[in-house]
């Protein structure tokens, strides 16, 4: 099925939403490591001095938090791409869902 | 009824199902044997993967890992959760996409090369080993303690189910197998949390448990002289605990048993939101796993305050546990003071979670759960391997190497000779375990780490990187990382005295994966910019698995034009 197309060139726009889907991947990319590394290991000791309802809040960004926190980044990326993706008109219709692709 | 009559029950019932659904699933051509058709929706896929991913390593050991190692045990918990969220940013929509079978398959048609793709088979084949051991010797302690049969029996039997249900049903049959496992292994696994969280706390949800028996256990280890629970660094430095804990999530990200499990989505969406489903249900186990670590060693430690040493192996659960050799009473008695129990050569970790129902005093038929709990984790992540071993040798190296004219029929057949081939290696790896359940699978991850992670992410985010620098950045990160892991662990793996090697740059063997890692990166990268760029229907693959849809030819075809002005 031939894919309809709008007046600006489409190869245009899909430029557009890969350096869309690039710079999201790269700023939830800076909060996991922040989450992880950051919060979670380099700052724990000086975070354990906090308590949350009686557990050391560093101790609990690294067995708990940080967890619940990978949870959420990867719902706003599948929710934010699936907004793109109809946004930029590359969304898949059963017709356009790949089963595999061969470099030709 | 006791807890052997009871573990009867619950492993009858559960394995029953397991072959229930493998009859109901059975398949008939390559793309179900391979990807289930790829026809999965995202909450089955996501339940799937999560039992996929949960080991016996997650289940039997990591809580019992966590509780003896305080803080520093977070490298489990954030390394094999944090990965998922690399796999589902960096590879899962972007693999699916690109929808065929296997990982080499990826590398094969990305890098161009038929080199690349026997590298990678032989990579997938070598992880999935060093993983899938570890899976059939849970399966033989589970056996051994709860059946009362010899741990190469309970093997075998382990060895009798996955082959029917992978054999017959291919990647579907463990799929929807899958999905049974994951609510047996969650259930079995939150049900004493729960327990003893309503009991102890009078709390039934064990996550806010913690407020209360955090507290509790660090003033317990302070009065037997102990470090705070929570401190952190303890056992292991900062560096340590971050390069154990970035490897574990990019090997995560790197393991084909993982990555091939969003080959079976729907479609690219789908593959996003089966990311989603998978880490939130195995977030349940993993936010729970601390808790029980902190439940079950405040429960040991009070045992021992109060009874002493003496009256401490006179428990019946330390008596029952003694018999499989896995609790060393005379070293307790020796010893006298609680260091001895905190030693993992007298009281193996692995038995923590197995234990915890009998510690905590629960009734048997928890405890029978809990054993076809452990059961379900072993099985599942066993089959998943299973099937990566299989599809490499029957599909990567037999279907698309030496015989590419066999017909569909006749690669289904080799398929499924292949995966029977497998699980008789993996039960004889299980009957001689190599090692304590954890630390073999955490091998598994720096080999991964090293290997398959950088050259996927590259060939999908960076169109100038090529086989040459993606042929030669595998084979390095891959053999540096074992030639290390192997000196380290000299002692266990080449059977000298003492390691050859303590630590490379200070990071031990568990982070060591991440050296290889950067080496495998900085390889690829360097070779490929001094080499020609491939060949430009692999640009075009690498723009096509970009895009969710199918582009047109002539979509792809303005691309060149808009990079490249004067053919426009």
């Amino acid at each position: 099925m031939e894919p309809t197309r709008t007046s600006s060139a489409p190869s245009a726009r899909h430029e557009a939403y890969w350096r869309a889907q690039i710079r999201r991947i790269l700023i939830l990319l800076a909060v996991w490591a922040f989450v992880a590394f950051g919060l979670s290991i380099i700052l724990a000791p000086a975070l354990n001095a906090v308590s949350l309802g009686g557990v050391p809040l560093g101790f609990w960004m690294a067995q708990q938090g940080s967890i619940f926190a990978f949870v959420v980044l990867i719902w706003i990326y599948a929710r934010a791409s699936d907004r793109a993706d109809r946004a930029f008109g590359v969304d898949e219709t059963p017709e356009t869902t790949s089963h595999g692709v061969e470099a030709h | 009824m006791g807890i052997q009559e009871w573990t009867w029950v619950t492993v009858g019932l559960t394995f029953s199902a397991y072959l229930y659904i493998g009859y109901r699933s059975r398949v008939a051509t390559t793309a179900g044997f391979y990807v289930a058709g790829q026809g999965v929706g995202s909450i089955a896929n996501g339940a799937a993967t999560a039992a996929d991913w949960m080991s016996a390593a997650s289940f039997i050991g990591m809580a019992g890992l966590i509780a003896f190692q305080g803080f520093d045990g977070s490298v489990y918990l954030m390394g094999w959760t944090g990965g998922y969220v690399l796999l589902a940013l960096l590879l899962a929509p972007f693999l699916r996409k690109f929808g065929q079978y296997t990982v080499p398959d990826f590398v094969a048609s990305r890098y161009d090369s038929t080199l690349a793709r026997v590298v990678a088979a032989v990579a997938a084949i070598f992880v999935s080993f060093t993983y899938v051991a570890g899976q059939m010797k849970g399966v033989g302690v589970a056996f051994s303690r709860f059946l009362g049969v010899e741990l190469w029996m309970g093997v075998v039997i382990g060895m009798v189910i996955v082959s029917f249900f992978s054999t017959i049903g291919g990647m579907k049959g463990i799929t929807y197998t899958q999905v049974a496992q994951y609510a047996v292994l969650i259930l079995a696994y939150t049900i004493p949390a729960v327990a003893i969280a309503w009991a102890l706390f009078g709390n039934p949800i064990p996550q806010l448990a913690l407020g209360s028996a955090v507290p509790a256990l660090n003033q317990l280890q302070a009065d037997l002289g102990l470090d705070p629970y929570t401190s952190p660094f303890v056992n292991t430095d900062m560096l340590n605990v971050i390069a154990i804990t970035l490897c574990l999530m990019a090997g995560t990200a790197g393991l084909p048993h993982v990555i091939v499990r969003f080959y079976t989505a729907r479609d690219v969406r789908s593959a996003r939101w089966s990311a989603f489903w998978a880490l939130l249900f195995i977030a349940l186990l993993y936010t729970t796993a601390p808790a029980i670590a902190i439940f079950v060693k405040t429960d040991i430690l009070r045992q021992f305050a109060e009874n002493g040493a003496a009256g401490f192996v006179n428990l019946s659960w330390v008596q029952n546990w003694a018999q499989t050799g896995l609790i060393d009473t005379q070293a307790i008695l020796a010893d006298g003071t609680v260091n001895a129990i905190l030693d993992k050569a007298v009281m193996d970790r692995d038995i923590m979670v197995l234990a915890t129902p009998e510690i905590a005093g629960l009734p048997p038929f928890v405890v029978a759960l809990v054993a076809a709990g452990g059961l379900a984790a072993a099985l599942s992540t066993a089959s998943g391997l299973l099937l990566v071993i299989s599809s490499s040798l029957a599909h990567d190296l037999y279907g698309k190497i030496l015989h590419p004219e066999a017909s569909d029929e006749r690669k289904l057949f080799v398929g499924r000779l292949m995966i029977f081939f497998a699980v008789i290696v993996a039960g004889l790896f299980g009957i001689r375990p190599p090692g304590f359940v954890a630390e073999v699978v955490a091998f598994a991850f720096g080999l991964a780490a090293a290997s398959f992670f950088p050259i996927i992410v590259l060939g999908i985010f960076w169109k100038r990187a090529n086989k040459y620098g993606a042929v030669t950045g595998m084979i390095v990160g891959l053999t540096f990382t074992f030639v290390m892991i192997a000196l380290m662990k000299a002692n266990v793996v080449l059977g000298t005295a003492e390691p050859l090697m303590d630590d490379f740059l200070g990071i031990g063997a568990q982070g060591i994966g991440v050296v290889g890692m950067l080496l495998n990166f900085a390889l690829t990268i360097g070779i490929s910019l001094v080499t020609p760029p491939p060949p430009e229907a692999v640009q075009d693959l690498v723009e096509q698995i970009r895009y969710p849809r199918i582009l047109s030819d002539a979509e792809i075809e303005e691309h060149h034009h808009l990079h490249d002005p004067v053919a426009a």
